[in-house]
């Protein structure tokens, strides 16, 4: 049965998985490719500049990561506190 | 055959296909025209998203805007992309448990207040008007290019294909015909992008093209040496602190916008709700990561094709005549050598906001100018590929303006229909009125989108700032805080979108005086450095902190409300029929 307190401990699970991936989210976008992007490059990934590579291809694979591994995540945590449809 | 054939033939197939996905999901109650009957599975949710979300600009326009800013064209692909993360982990799911119709139904109930729910559905209607605008006027360009047909001509027919599967099958015959034109507009983009990675580096997939060919060491040597800043290097346009903002004012405002939010009701449960947002990235992604690479192998093309050239040489390429004809391509001998160069500067004159071939500009020395979308238009002459990929690309063009604007008509008339005739006006219409009206508020709004395609304000891109500055100042904190923030009252809400809204629509038109209002001069340039693009971050920010503070300075919300935010948090019973 779900009781209040599960329900509790099932929301805080959710918003502790939020946390850790939206903090993957922000220093991807922000700190990885924009803000150490002119150091970033002067390594490569290939021959493109990995800052520049990161800003306009990796960020973009990170977020789909992200989103799929949240979905996954949940669908684990939905069973483990019984709430799923 | 001829291109002009192809391109009808194509594009009449595609029309008729979105013909026959509209008349076979044609909806007889409430429940499918406004969330397609909940029964929309997760791939073909995340195709429709994909198709709802990039409009005629993503498609035409954006890789061409990122060939002129290089790296700083990353504000485009990571602001459009990574406010699918904040709708999966703090919208989509919550929103798809509360069972209701639109963004304004959740506003309005959890706070109980119509007056949230009236600012919530004017936000809406005001955010997808700004956007329907852009969709019409593209389709209009892709006629009158492809198949000499007149602009105001071209909007009347995608006028007249939207309102028939818009008005027969609702958002569940949107969704099926988005999903097709997703398939569209995906092959559109990728056969040319393919062949001219293919072409320049020796390998298909552009992608992998981008990082592994030496095109960005080859662009940044040609760059540099024209006087340009290098390509990859960041900060050449805009400094970091404004690039910060407008990444993230974007992120914040797509995850905001009512049209894409609404896509997620369609979904059968929670757990369908994030594998859509999953597949809608994945499918996004695809044009995405494609465009940076076209971006960049084209414009590594254009310039060492044109520069240093003569210019009698250069006239005689097939697609260098052609779009000059058409205006995207322009070519001034300023110092009369014969020789064409490309440099740093506005070839031409700018009178009204675009160039007067007429008067080149003598205080710089380039000599070319280019459309941005000349880039993705020019591909396939470019890498010489058979007429039926001009074909293709006209109807992808189309199916890319179409999905957007079949999304915004719903996401409009919804908010005139459902949230101000039905919850606010008469709440007791019974559902078969109910029906009829979400019909009939289509028509001002396909009139509005028409009027608009026709006589397009000057200030379109200008206003679309303000589409997205809203969303994030506005509708996004609202939303969020009502999910997380338990002790969220409706004193709270209402003053932070106040605040929010607020702030920004007032900096928008200080920073933008010149293009709204007729002024002289913008009456600020910049906010602390953040343009008018980036405000949105600031207003959602000073949202967030009002609605805190006024919330906890006025009583908590009554119990029942306390309860819907605890039942959406769960996923199940998402299913369950809701008679409302």
């Amino acid at each position: 049965m779900r009781s209040h307190d599960s329900l509790r401990a099932y929301w805080r699970a959710n918003v502790r998985l939020i946390a850790v991936l939206l903090s993957v989210w922000f220093l991807t976008a922000y700190i990885i490719s924009i803000v150490l992007a002119p150091w970033l490059n002067q390594f490569r990934l290939g021959n493109a500049p990995l800052g520049f590579w990161f800003a306009q291809q990796g960020s973009i694979y990170v977020f789909i990561l992200l989103i799929w591994v949240y979905a996954r995540r949940m669908d684990a945590l939905d069973r483990q506190y019984d709430v799923h449809e | 055959m001829s291109v002009e054939v192809w391109t009808y033939l194509i594009v009449g197939l595609s029309f008729a296909l979105y013909f026959y996905i509209g008349y076979t999901s044609r909806v007889r109650d409430t429940k499918g025209f406004y969330v397609a009957g909940r029964g929309v599975p997760p791939v073909a949710n995340g195709a429709a998203t994909a198709a709802d979300w990039m409009s005629a600009a993503s498609f035409i326009s954006m890789a061409g805007l990122i060939s002129t800013l290089g790296y700083d064209g990353a504000i485009y692909l990571m602001g459009w992309t990574g406010g699918y993360v904040l709708l999966a982990l703090l919208l989509a799911p919550y929103l798809r448990k509360y069972r209701k119709f639109t963004v304004p139904d959740f506003v309005g109930d959890r706070y109980a207040s119509n007056t949230a729910r009236t600012l919530a559905a004017i936000a809406t209607i005001f955010i997808s008007l700004v956007y329907v605008a852009g969709q019409m006027r593209g389709v209009g360009i892709v006629f009158s290019r492809f198949l000499a047909i007149d602009i105001a001509q071209g909007v009347l027919i995608g006028v007249a294909v939207v309102a028939f599967f818009a008005i027969l099958g609702g958002m569940k015959g949107v969704t099926w015909t988005q999903a097709a034109q997703y398939a569209v507009l995906i092959l559109a983009y990728l056969i040319p992008g393919v062949a001219l990675a293919y072409l320049l580096t020796g390998n298909p997939i552009p992608q992998l093209a981008f990082a592994l060919s030496d095109i960005s060491e080859r662009i940044n040597q040609i760059q540099t040496d024209l006087g340009f800043g290098e390509y990859t290097a960041p900060f050449q346009s805009k400094p970091m602190l404004d690039v910060l903002a407008i990444t993230g004012a974007l992120m914040v405002g797509t995850a905001g916008l009512p049209h894409v939010i609404i896509r997620f009701y369609t979904t059968p449960d929670v757990r369908s709700a994030r594998y859509s947002a999953f597949w809608a990235l994945v499918f996004i992604g695809l044009l995405y990561t494609t465009a940076p690479a076209l971006a960049m192998f084209a414009r590594y093309n254009l310039i060492s094709t044109l520069h240093n050239k003569p210019i009698e040489q250069v006239r005689q390429i097939d697609w260098v005549a052609k779009w000059e004809q058409t205006g995207l391509l322009k070519i001034a001998d300023k110092n009369g050598d014969g020789v064409v160069q490309v440099a740093k500067g506005k070839a031409f004159q700018e009178k009204g906001g675009k160039p007067d071939f007429n008067a080149p500009d003598m205080t710089n020395p380039n000599e070319v100018y280019l459309d941005n979308d000349i880039i993705v238009l020019s591909t396939p002459e470019v890498a010489r590929l058979a007429p039926f990929v001009i074909a293709l690309l006209a109807a992808g063009g189309l199916a890319a303006a179409l999905s957007t604007a079949s999304g915004l008509l719903i996401a409009m008339s919804s908010a005139v229909a459902h949230d101000l005739y039905y919850r606010v006006f008469n709440p007791r219409a019974p559902e078969r009125l109910r029906l009829l009206v979400g019909r009939l508020a289509m028509l001002p709004a396909l009139a509005a989108a028409a009027y608009l395609g026709i006589n397009p304000p000057g200030f379109v891109a200008q206003v679309v700032a303000f589409a997205f500055g809203l969303a994030a100042s506005g509708l996004f904190p609202a939303i969020l805080l009502g999910i997380f923030d338990r002790r969220m009252n409706a004193q709270g809400a209402i003053a932070g979108m106040l605040v929010g809204l607020g702030f920004t629509s007032v900096m928008i038109g200080l920073m933008r005086a010149p293009q709204l209002f007729g002024a002289a001069q913008p009456v600020i340039k910049d906010f602390f450095g953040v343009s008018a693009e980036g405000i949105g971050i600031v207003g959602m920010a000073l949202n967030l902190v009002t609605a805190l503070v006024v919330s906890r300075l006025t009583p908590p919300p009554p119990t029942h409300i306390q309860a819907i935010v605890d039942s959406i948090r769960v996923p199940r019973g998402a299913g369950e029929a809701l008679d409302e």
